[in-house]
């Protein structure tokens, strides 16, 4: 039998490291919570998990109809560079919104129980993978459709999938602990979100942008982490191994700062929800 | 319940106390005015007129509570009861002092907060148990003793927005105390439920008490306290006003 447990709020490590350990011994809770969100999302709605899927192909559709014809690219080519691009891009967009949505939702919560506070974060990154992967099953589905082919290079998706999740915990945890003080950064965000999208090459291809632009495209994060994932996933070769350290890099340091931020006030958050 | 099976260990920690609070103080910092966002607080900031007020909830209080006591809280609304058991829970850090805690925690603090309508009740014991700290298997473990505590096992499918708030509790409570825990921590839940209920709720206090559970007890019904609680203490705005036997404390509390 274990020993007895002892809390002496005298001797607590650092928030640094006490959110981690208590996350590690909570890491049951981080799958309650995961599943709860897919449960609750879908369980009133009649298509169910399908919307997961038919959501990107809608916006697909429509910018494929108004782009392909002014971009001049074939339609196939650019539906299926629309939708790669949208997979990675709604991952991170919608994990980090959701990030900050589920601290405020356990609000009451985290006033009364002791829980880990970045087991929200956590769980909506996991969110975020569930859906991920089951739209990457449907993108396969509509090239095969389409009539493109699967690249073996598909198994290395994991790499890039696994880097922009770092990424995206690490300014899901920032935007949380900000959020908690100010309900105004979620309206915020989203607007920023929508510029950051026009910001990426998402919906419009690369070699469309002037070359003195594309100086301002390497300083934007999110650059490295859409094109390590669409690489493999529309071109079948591995992306280069620059994109890819770079966005390692920058992913560590989002997590790192974002879990810095976070857990520097996450002892004061059960007095402010 | 495996934990109930557990030979009665004997080792130094039995002999300290179970809760040992040394000169702790906690300080609620709230804006003087209401900034509304993110502009205003910019100004203020640049202008330097963020002005705080400093809540003192609790002072400067000191108390130890023995293995095996059931301790009372007793005090007016905004005393700073809730918040002393929220720092026992390691909820709350304390601003000033120290809190040493030794055992295992069961909180009983306004059950139901972790629990979502949408989900059954079969997923919302998961829900639940988890977010107090149990593992799977654990749950796994407890989940027919759960059910036939709450004896809710004809809704225990059903999601969870069609109970009622009796029934809801019920899990809550359920679910809390499902396994054996040190040291209870109670926050007037008594008062949802009906009679039947509370009294289950009652006897299964007991029997952690039997158990030499430690329970630290806030409550506003003082006949109640007198005839539980073995010592008692009364805050009055976040000091102690007095410590001792509940029913001299309790005595105190309705002269004061």
């Amino acid at each position: 039998m274990d020993q007895t447990p002892v809390y002496d709020s005298a001797t607590r490590p650092s928030p640094f490291v006490e959110e981690f350990l208590v996350l590690i011994r909570y890491r049951d809770l981080i799958f309650q919570l995961i599943s709860r969100s897919i449960k609750t999302r879908y369980k009133r709605s009649l298509l169910g998990v399908a919307w997961t899927m038919i959501n990107p192909l809608l916006t697909m559709g429509v910018l494929t109809l108004v782009f392909s014809s002014i971009f001049k690219y074939p339609g196939r080519e650019y539906a299926l560079y629309v939708l790669s691009g949208l997979l990675i891009w709604n991952f991170v967009a919608q994990s980090t919104t959701a990030a900050m949505g589920e601290l405020i939702w356990s609000g009451g919560l985290i006033g009364r129980v002791f829980v880990p506070k970045a087991a929200f974060a956590v769980s909506a990154i996991g969110t975020g993978l569930v859906n991920l992967f089951l739209s990457l099953g449907a993108y396969m589905l509509i090239a095969l459709i389409l009539g493109a082919r699967i690249h073996a290079s598909v198994f290395f998706l994991p790499v890039p999938i696994f880097i922009a999740s770092l990424f995206a915990l690490g300014v899901g945890l920032a935007l949380s602990s900000v959020v908690i003080y100010f309900a105004d950064v979620m309206p915020m965000y989203e607007v920023l979100l929508t510029a950051w999208l026009y910001l990426t090459p998402v919906i419009y291809p690369l070699d469309l942008v002037p070359e003195g632009v594309k100086v301002f495209l390497y300083l934007n994060p999110l650059y490295y982490l859409v094109d390590a994932f669409r690489t493999p996933l529309l071109d079948g070769r591995l992306p280069d191994l620059s994109t890819i350290v770079i966005g390692f890099l920058i992913a560590c340091l989002s997590l790192l700062l974002g879990w810095w931020i976070f857990t520097r006030k996450a002892r004061e958050y059960a007095y402010n929800v | 319940m495996s934990d109930a099976a557990r030979p009665p260990a004997f080792n130094e920690s039995d002999l300290k106390p179970s809760i040992q609070i040394e000169g702790l103080s906690v300080r609620y910092r709230v804006p003087r005015e209401k900034v509304s966002g993110i502009k205003e607080l910019a100004i203020r900031w640049a202008q330097r007129r963020l002005e705080h007020i400093d809540f003192w909830a609790l002072r400067e209080v000191s108390l130890d509570v023995q293995r095996g006591e059931v301790f009372g809280i007793i005090g007016h609304n905004g005393a700073g009861k809730s918040t002393l058991l929220k720092v026992v829970a390691g909820l709350l850090h304390p601003t000033e002092g120290r809190v040493v805690v030794r055992g295992r925690v069961a909180p009983l603090l306004d059950l139901g907060a972790g629990f979502h309508p949408e989900l059954t009740g079969r997923e919302n014991v998961y829900l639940f148990g988890t977010l107090l700290g149990m593992s799977r298997r654990e749950v796994d473990q407890r989940f027919e003793s759960i059910v036939d505590f709450a004896d809710l096992w004809d809704f225990v499918d059903a999601p969870l927005r069609t109970f009622s708030t009796g029934m809801t509790a019920r899990l809550g409570f359920a679910v809390a105390t499902c396994r054996l825990a040190d040291i209870l921590l109670v926050d007037e839940v008594l008062a949802v439920g009906d009679v039947h209920f509370q009294e289950k709720c009652l006897e299964r206090m007991d029997a952690f008490r039997e158990r030499g559970a430690t329970i630290l007890f806030v409550t506003h019904a003082l006949e109640n306290a007198k005839e539980i609680c073995n010592r008692a203490v009364w805050l009055s705005e976040g000091r102690v006003m007095d410590i001792g036997p509940a029913r001299h404390v309790v005595d105190q509390y309705i002269k004061g």
